[in-house]
């Protein structure tokens, strides 16, 4: 199967792994990710204001430059960002003519394009237990934690992706590559996110919280699948630190791709 | 409320599309905000203020800056008030006034270490300035 792909800026540099492991294990499974042959920078947050509309042209250029019918992020700030344009596409007239008038396309977007994060192409079009047939390396004996934070789950009504208070999607996806998933309470709650920039002090308090959680429940690593959470997740540690992991180097390595 | 009161409060509520009487003052979304201890107001005031003409109060706190944007009270409230998303919409009404900016470019870049992801640099950006 052929996917178009939007990697988003952050995994061209401080995230590279993100984007290289994915495309390794892709390769692996069989999925052709076709990176668009134009793309910008997604903007990272999803605009507070409905009345802006400027925050989200370059998302709906990217659902227009789409030639498959789903697009697949990565990252999950990107994810957020164009899984709800395109919502707000389908559900909001007024933005819908704004941008097609700003954006005059020769061919306007119909709506047609469907945004999946790469965990719920694993989850919902492979399946959990066929990743559990392609493993060579399986990670028996590891106890890993996924943290999940916010922008996966919430707003849970636009983004569809898991149950948003109790997610198991990332528990299922460590399961099939061999190893013990461990859950712990504060999987779903925030890194601290941009705020860590201003206010260094919110950050550590919040991933504090998350690693206690984590190594109380008997995490002894823990995967994401946001560049932020991982910087917040390692450079904002402060009493409790777990070695943190991008998703895909996790699967990489369990599908034997990893040096390749 | 004063003419201008009622504009900024009219934008807010149109901008975010909270409508605060729907709040049953139940308190979940102060209880669940992760930021709390931080913020000079809390996700449930911003329900109340802006309801009793005490806009200007919440625009001049840097609580709108502390919000994480994580979206747990828009999530968990059970009445869908979604107080997140009017903390939001009142940072960019701050944002919007002349001289607005709560950063500048270069102090977001000041403010950044080497390890940074573009992803924060990019969120700063825009939701520090316009
Ligand atoms: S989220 Fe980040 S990395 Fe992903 S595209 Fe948007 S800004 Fe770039
Ligand atoms: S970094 Fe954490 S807070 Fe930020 S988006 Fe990723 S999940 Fe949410
Ligand atoms: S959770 Fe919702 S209903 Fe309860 S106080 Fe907060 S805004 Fe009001
Ligand atoms: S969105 Fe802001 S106000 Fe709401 S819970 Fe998160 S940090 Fe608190």
């Amino acid at each position: 199967m052929i996917y178009s792909y939007y990697p988003g800026c952050t995994l061209k540099d401080r995230a590279r792994q993100l984007d290289l492991y994915a495309r390794a294990s892709a390769a692996a499974l069989g999925l052709e990710l076709k990176e668009l042959t134009q793309w910008q920078c997604c903007g990272a947050v999803y605009p507070a204001a409905s009345d802006d509309i400027a925050s989200r042209l370059s998302a709906v250029r990217a659902l227009m430059n789409t030639e498959e019918k789903k697009l697949v992020t990565m990252c999950s700030a990107c994810h957020h960002v164009l899984k709800r344009t395109n919502f707000d596409w389908k559900q909001d007239a007024t933005f819908r003519t704004r941008a097609t008038n700003y954006l005059q396309p020769e061919v306007p977007y119909d709506g047609s394009v469907e945004v999946v994060h790469f965990l719920e192409l694993l989850r919902d079009e492979i399946g959990f237990d066929e990743l559990k047939k392609k493993v060579v390396n399986p990670l028996t004996g590891r106890k890993i934690g996924a943290f999940y934070g916010c922008l996966l789950l919430r707003p849970s009504k636009v983004l569809s992706f898991d149950d948003p208070e109790n997610p198991t999607i990332m528990e299922n996806f460590i399961r099939a590559l061999g190893a013990e998933p461990v859950s712990y309470p504060y999987r779903n709650e925030c890194c601290g996110a941009y705020v860590a920039m201003e206010d260094q002090k919110s950050a550590q308090t919040q991933v504090e919280r998350a690693l206690n959680s984590a190594v109380a429940a008997g995490c002894e690593e823990l995967i994401t699948a946001c560049p932020l959470c991982m910087y917040n997740l390692v450079e904002n540690a402060t009493v409790h630190r777990l070695p943190v992991k991008y998703f895909t180097e996790l699967l990489a390595e369990a599908l034997g791709v990893k040096e390749a | 409320m004063d003419q201008n009161t009622r504009f900024l409060t009219e934008t807010v509520l149109r901008i975010s599309g909270v409508d605060p009487r729907k709040c049953m003052k139940c308190g979940k979304c102060s209880g669940t905000c992760p930021n709390y201890d931080a913020m000079e107001y809390h996700p449930h005031q911003f329900v109340s203020m802006v309801e009793n003409g005490l806009i200007e109060q919440l625009m001049n706190s840097n609580a709108v800056y502390l919000c994480l944007g994580c979206m747990a009270c828009v999530e968990r409230c059970p009445r869908h008030v979604a107080p997140g998303k009017l903390v939001g919409a009142l940072a960019q009404l701050k944002l919007r006034k002349q001289d607005g900016n709560h950063k500048g470019g270069n102090d977001i870049a000041a403010m950044a270490d080497e390890k940074v992801p573009q992803q924060l640099l990019m969120a700063a950006m825009r939701k520090y300035r316009k």
